[in-house]
């Protein structure tokens, strides 16, 4: 079955800094996939890559089969790629309902509609309602999202990526920064993700990675350490070597 | 109580208050007739400063070179009064064309980049144009203006009255449709789009929205709609000087823009009207020193105020609200 998301040698160099060494990844069809690895060992850097934020030095990557390394942000977007960020990175100044809408508008291609009026495509308001109702921050559809606790803002950042109906959604750490009390709708929220779409999480947090993932990658220095299932990688004596300076996450 | 989505909806519904500018623009018609040609000048730097708010307060894009397209729009005008034809409103298409091409043509290498460089290029675009137009006397008349300018009656039933009573309403006329049109948009999922860049263009890259267009677009369509108010200005003025192209007037409209309020279609007209009411004013009253009381009033609301008069207004409604 071809693979949701794939790279094949994927390489980016800054300078003499290798940030992302030869990355041969699958991400199957529905999976729920981690991406662990100590601080600065590249995770973020693989992201912007496969979003196309970043161009890679060498290497493919492909998305539902499909080649798309040469294809700017916007384009991999409308082939079904969706994120969120690590640092919340939403519309500010708007409401939590507008936010969603600009996704959901983008997505049906009415985004850049010139001489309607906003609501004369009811059918965006309502799916973006839908999408607030689902993750439970409906409540707050108006309020704009520089007023809410942060932890409703990962939400918001969630919300909006789902709003493009992703076949592959990548979470940068969805539960950073987040107080226990409030994290815990987060991981339901992750949880509950339609299983037709194929999720990759980074996270620090090892109880969400090892209650979420069915497959875990490492990531050190920009390489795959190893890849495979939560009981493999638990009992990996390299990764475990990995994270003895940090054993306190394990 | 409405949903919250016929709340949106309504939100971008027209309201009454929307109604102001139009019926204070047509009671001073017959209320200061003998000011009428202050009064034209007025309505074409509301659609000017109209044009602005569509980048600098939707788009977020901070440009001090928009006289470029002011400008080229007098200038094309004016030359094709001069040389072609009378017709006003030919000529006004001819004006909204020729900054629309400039626009697009400079939005395509500007919009490339951001902040310091992108304010530095949209000055240098002006200064080039600005130089153009004085090189090339045979045709703008260079550093004499512009002459020649003549205009046939519009429709060829209105003349071009000696009190500016046309002139007046050929302005108000021009700026309505220019409003209802600029309304639409900024109401429109295109309107939001450009508010989304502005407020998070990471993120609008991230939902797929072809960014680079947008600003382009609506580059584009500033530019015309300044350029239709270069046009006015030539038409109504029967005279083009290079002074169209200046800094100066790039700086003033940004001001005249903050003064008002940016990003909310209504600083233009509250703020075009404001600063040259009190420009011709002051004049009177302090023929030299007019600029400092218009400099002072400025760092007052930049440091207190930065939705400029109509963000006071809010405020002040809002505390009224609060305390009932």
């Amino acid at each position: 079955m071809t693979p949701a998301m794939e790279t094949i040698g994927l390489h980016r160099r800054f300078g003499a800094l290798i940030v992302a060494n030869e990355i041969n990844f699958r991400l199957e069809a529905g999976a729920r996939h981690a991406l662990i690895g100590p601080n600065g060992a590249g995770k973020t850097t693989f992201i912007n890559l496969i979003t196309g934020r970043l161009a890679p030095s060498e290497g493919r990557i492909l998305l539902g089969g499909e080649d798309v390394t040469a294809l700017p942000q916007s384009a991999r977007v409308s082939r079904g790629l969706g994120r969120t960020f690590q640092i919340n990175t939403l519309f500010k100044g708007l409401s939590v309902l507008e936010n969603v809408c600009l996704a959901v508008g983008e997505h049906s291609r009415s985004g850049g509609d010139m001489l309607r009026l906003i609501g004369s495509r009811r059918i965006v308001l309502e799916q973006a309602y839908a999408l607030l109702e689902r993750l439970r921050i409906a409540d707050d559809a108006l309020v704009p999202v520089k007023e809410l606790p942060y932890g409703k803002q990962r939400l918001v950042e969630i919300a909006i990526a789902l709003g493009l109906e992703p076949a592959v959604l990548l979470l940068d750490e969805p539960a950073a920064g987040v107080p226990s009390a409030e994290s815990a709708i987060i991981l339901d929220v992750i949880d509950q993700l339609p299983r037709d779409i194929a999720v990759l999480i980074i996270e620090h947090d090892m109880e969400l990675v090892f209650r979420f993932a069915r497959r875990i990658t490492v990531l050190v220095q920009g390489g795959i350490l190893v890849e495979g299932t939560p009981a493999e990688i638990a009992a990996d004596a390299r990764v475990r070597e990995v994270y003895l300076g940090e054993r306190q996450h394990v | 109580m409405p949903s919250p989505i016929e709340t949106l909806i309504l939100r971008h519904r027209l309201r009454l208050v929307e109604l102001l500018p139009w019926i204070v623009a047509v009671a001073a018609y017959f209320g200061f007739a003998d000011y009428l040609s202050l009064g034209s000048q007025i309505l074409i730097m509301i659609l000017f400063a109209l044009s602005l708010d569509l980048v600098l307060g939707y788009a977020g894009i901070v440009t001090l070179g928009h006289s470029a397209f002011f400008g080229v729009g007098a200038y094309a005008a004016g030359i094709y009064a001069a040389h072609v034809s009378g017709e006003p409103l030919s000529g006004l298409l001819i004006a909204a064309i020729a900054a629309a091409a400039v626009g697009w043509a400079s939005g395509l290498v500007i919009l490339r980049t951001q902040g310091l460089t992108l304010l530095m290029l949209t000055l240098a675009v002006t200064a080039l144009l600005a130089e153009a137009a004085n090189k090339a006397s045979f045709i703008t008349g260079g550093a004499d203006g512009l002459q020649g300018v003549d205009m046939n009656p519009i429709f060829g039933v209105f003349r071009f009255d000696m009190f500016g009573r046309t002139a007046y309403l050929y302005c108000l006329a021009t700026l309505f449709l220019a409003w209802l049109f600029a309304r639409r948009l900024v109401h429109s999922p295109f309107g939001q789009s450009l508010i989304g860049i502005r407020e998070n263009v990471t993120r609008m890259h991230a939902i797929g929205s072809p960014v680079r267009r947008r600003l382009l677009t609506i580059y584009t369509i500033s530019a015309a709609l300044a350029g239709i108010a270069g046009g006015l200005l030539a038409q109504t003025t029967q005279f083009v000087g290079l002074t169209v192209l200046g800094f100066q007037r790039s700086g003033e409209i940004v001001i005249m823009l903050v003064f008002g309020g940016i990003g909310r279609l209504y600083g233009a007209f509250v703020g075009a009207a404001l600063y040259m009411i009190m420009q011709d004013q002051l004049a009177k009253l302090e023929p030299v020193f007019w600029n400092f009381w218009i400099g002072l009033l400025l760092v007052m609301l930049v440091m207190f105020a930065r939705g400029g008069v109509l963000g006071l207004i809010d405020q002040a409604l809002r505390s009224l609200r609060r305390q009932r």
